[in-house]
């Protein structure tokens, strides 16, 4: 394989997606080939990518996406509760509702940069947290979320009962729980990586990039730099409305904490332990983060025991007590000190880590990352 | 520059595909998921394995985190005993009861926990894991009854069994209310209805009552019902406020009270938000205030023993309604008791009792119908009548999965002897008052539907 075929999008893509697709084989033996948490690994990964386009490309860190997930996931649930159980329409309409919402935040948060940007895209989305939670409780149903009942409307499905119990969402009939859900959410992984790859790779990528390294000397040269963040913003605004519809088409209901500060900083978590700018990266990210606060935090006294038995008895008492605080409902803390340690030693994140294991010019790849940080850090200080 | 960035973005992609090529060799590996595509007749069917799992699904964070702890302990409990293990506790009381302490249909029975954080997505996420990883056949578990209707929503929608732990909204048997979901906790109106006369006996027909609500569907049917009862004896409603839940600090919500002419003070709200509120309520000096020519009081409706204790001196004398309470004298009560301060050193609170007696009913109706089959338990169960699980004759209604027994009228002792000692039971309430009709208007809208026994 000569590097020309290795680095062609066609390639590229083939195995993104071959990994994608074979997700359920290679996460079995890790406890993960489930099909809500692999919905979950492809959702976020979307969101993830998506995040990255903003935070990635431009080096603007957004503090308040989770908004725009939360949007999406209540412009889902009104299309299935409103218009018609088939996801189609939810995905457009949440992605629409997003999108505009998108525009209006950036529109405003685009006027500053730095810290201020990102304090300011914090608040909005703590306002539309408290607005869901408390104001806008007709549309929201604040914190009991947003849930489908029997006598909604759905004016675009023919009056079937389903023998009086609740509708799923469908795609044409096909549901969209289980192993099916998963490869609807994969297939669309898929194609936003593929739209990713192409935005990062065109003229308006590089403009981006431009914008992360220099913005004065940008603007220097005569351009006009706004058009094209707010155009980021909005991007990367649906993908995350694009998350958020495909999180109330797997699981239909819509809740307030999604747009909590939390899920926002989680994204940026994501797309840092991963790798900032890279493309693979914040995938990465989301799911190892996924992973964690679904298998780390399940396990208790007797499962550690369980997976101990084959040390001694003393021994096995004293390892559980030492390991008990960093799994169960500690398996933040087991998150802090891998993310802590991603930070230190790797600042390019669990790509940079996987380039060094393979990257053959070691040397030159650190520099450029160093550079990177150092960009990165002048940014947020100034 | 921008020369330069292009190379970066080489090299990372490059190492995309040597990680992707990694991953495609591990995906060699011969764990195939395709195991379950055998029929079964329902979901997660243990079949012929030598046990069974339940699945635990309680706040292990946030505002009702205490509760969440109690309930894993009596889980715990019930599973030791189901499995023969410990002195049986409540196994011995049950009646009717084909329990014989030897796992359930003899297949001992194991469970998994999870953490729903007080959050629906959570804790949809960690029983989605318990139902499609663990292959569980029952979901239990709450402390929050938004919680517990979502939950309840995903088991109907999934196809196991969901017995609800401590929920108390009127909507998880009302509106919310699903085929495969029961309830052996008290609700909301039933608080109302068994603290309206009491109410009226200590502090009369006069009042003007303020709510504090915590905003979510437990607070607005419970605000409700307690409104609609005690306007009922007369008194008058100024203001409802609603809070967020684990808001911490109440101070902004309280001193409106003060000046809004209220002689009464409603909270409706649970764990430590209720500790936080109420403590902040009486170090305002609310309790000592004079209004109308009455003495200010408190009323928290929904009582529990850990929150009593949690609130410390500040529950003396304050009025209000729970489930169970450890000093019951009847056997089964007492067996409870005896087992679980064996293993733990204290008292059970409300939430431990109604999570233990839940597993037990379930794990019953399992072996009185001869199958874990989510259609056949619900059978088992609707219209089920027993005793001896500590609130005497007892009964779950087939019309709305709701039980129905006698409620427990509270106050805050004004002597402690222990620690746990902190709650006096002034009245039970016959189940004949609490009782009401299956389309009662605060119940009104639902539709169970029919059992789901899922896509094997």
């Amino acid at each position: 394989m000569t590097k020309k075929v290795l680095e062609s999008e066609l390639f590229i893509m083939l195995l993104f997606a071959g990994a994608v697709l074979t997700m359920p084989l290679w996460l079995a033996p890790i406890g993960a080939g489930y099909p809500d948490l692999m919905q979950k690994f492809a959702i976020f990964g979307l969101f993830a990518i998506g995040y990255n386009v903003l935070f990635g490309l431009t080096g603007y860190l957004s503090f308040g996406h989770a908004a725009f997930l939360g949007v999406g996931s209540y412009a889902a649930v009104w299309s299935f509760k409103l218009l018609s159980m088939n996801v189609l329409p939810a995905i457009f309409f949440s992605m629409i509702f997003s999108g505009i919402f998108a525009y209006m935040i950036g529109f405003v948060s685009l006027r500053r940069s730095g810290i201020y940007f990102s304090i300011l895209t914090l608040a909005f989305a703590q306002m539309s947290y408290n607005l869901a939670y408390s104001v806008l409780t007709p549309i929201t149903n604040g914190e009991t979320g947003l849930q489908l009942t029997l006598n909604d409307p759905r004016i675009l499905d023919a009056a079937s009962s389903n023998g009086g119990a609740l509708p799923s969402p469908t795609l044409f009939g096909l549901k969209m729980s289980g192993f099916e859900g998963f490869y609807f959410c994969a297939v669309l992984l898929i194609i936003g990586f593929f739209i990713a790859l192409k935005i990062s790779r065109s003229p308006f990528g590089l403009v981006l990039k431009g914008i992360k390294s220099n913005q004065t000397r940008m603007k220097f040269t005569g351009f006009n730099t706004r058009p094209y963040l707010i155009t980021a913003f909005v991007i990367s605004g649906m993908y995350a409305g694009l998350a958020g519809s495909l999180m109330a088409v797997t699981d239909p209901l819509a809740g307030a904490e999604r747009m909590q500060w939390t899920a926002s900083g989680e994204v940026v978590l994501m797309t840092i332990l991963g790798g900032v700018g890279t493309l693979v990266g914040p995938v990465l990210g989301a799911g190892i983060i996924k992973y964690f606060e679904n298998i780390f935090s399940a396990f208790n006294d007797r499962s550690l025991h369980e997976v101990l038995a084959f040390l001694p008895d003393g021994m096995e008492n004293i390892v559980v007590t030492l390991v008990r605080p960093f799994v169960g409902e500690g398996w933040h803390l087991t998150l802090g000190v891998l993310f802590m340690l991603v930070i230190i030693f790797l600042p390019g994140g669990i790509m940079q880590g996987i380039d060094r294991i393979f990257g053959k010019s070691k040397k030159k790849k650190a520099a450029e990352a160093a550079a990177a940080t150092a960009r990165m850090g002048e940014e947020q200080h100034g | 520059m921008s020369k330069k960035i292009i190379t970066t973005n080489d090299w990372s992609r490059r190492s995309v595909l040597k990680a992707g090529l990694g991953t495609a060799a591990v995906a060699g590996a011969p764990m195939f998921y395709m195991k379950n595509a055998y029929a079964a007749e329902y979901l997660n069917d243990p079949g012929d394995a030598s046990s069974v799992k339940f699945g635990f699904n309680v706040p292990q964070t946030g505002a009702y985190a205490d509760e969440g702890a109690d309930e894993l302990r009596a889980y715990e409990l019930a599973v030791q005993h189901l499995n023969g293990e410990g002195d049986g506790g409540m196994l011995n009381t049950m009646q009717p009861s084909s329990l014989k302490g030897n796992g359930v249909l003899g297949k001992k029975v194991e469970f998994v926990t999870g953490d729903t954080q007080t959050k629906s997505d959570a804790a949809r996420a960690s029983a989605k894991r318990m139902i499609e990883k663990d292959g569980v056949t029952m979901i239990t578990g709450g402390s929050s009854s938004g919680v517990a209707i979502a939950v309840q929503g995903l088991c109907q929608e999934a196809g196991v069994i969901f017995m609800a732990g401590l929920t108390h909204s009127n909507d998880t048997t009302g509106k919310d209310k699903r085929r495969n979901g029961f309830r052996h906790f008290f609700n909301g109106y039933m608080s109302g209805q068994a603290l309206g006369p009491v109410l009226e006996k200590a502090y009369g027909k006069e009042r003007n009552a303020y709510h504090l609500t915590a905003d979510y569907t437990w607070g607005w049917t419970q605000e409700a019902s307690i409104k609609a009862s005690t306007e009922s004896i007369g008194w008058k409603t100024g203001n409802t406020v609603k809070t967020p839940v684990g808001a911490g600090d109440f101070s902004q919500y309280i001193t409106p009270v003060l000046n809004s002419g209220a002689d009464t003070l409603i909270l409706n709200h649970y764990g430590k938000d209720m500790i936080n509120s109420l403590t902040q309520a009486v170090q305002f000096g609310l309790r000592d205030k004079q209004v109308n020519g009455q003495d200010f009081v408190i009323v928290v409706p929904l009582y529990s023993r850990l929150m009593a204790q949690g609130a410390g001196e500040n529950v003396k004398g304050i009025f209000g309604s729970t489930n169970w309470h450890w000093s019951l004298p009847d056997a089964g009560s007492q067996a409870f008791v005896k087992s679980f301060g064996q293993a733990y050193g204290f008292p059970p609170s409300q939430a431990a009792h109604t999570c233990y007696v839940q597993a037990l009913l379930y794990a019953d109706a399992c072996e009185r119908a001869g199958t874990f089959m989510p259609c056949e338990v619900v059978k088992a169960l609707e219209d089920h009548k027993f005793d001896g699980m500590g609130n005497g004759p007892t009964e779950y209604r087939g019309a709305d999965h709701q039980c129905f027994k006698d409620v427990l009228v509270v106050k805050g002792k004004d002597n402690p002897s222990s620690q746990f000692d902190v709650l006096e039971v002034v009245e039970v309430t016959p189940r004949a008052q609490v009782e009401y009709e299956p389309d009662n208007e605060f119940f009104a809208g639902g539709d169970l539907g029919p059992c789901n026994n899922g896509a094997a």
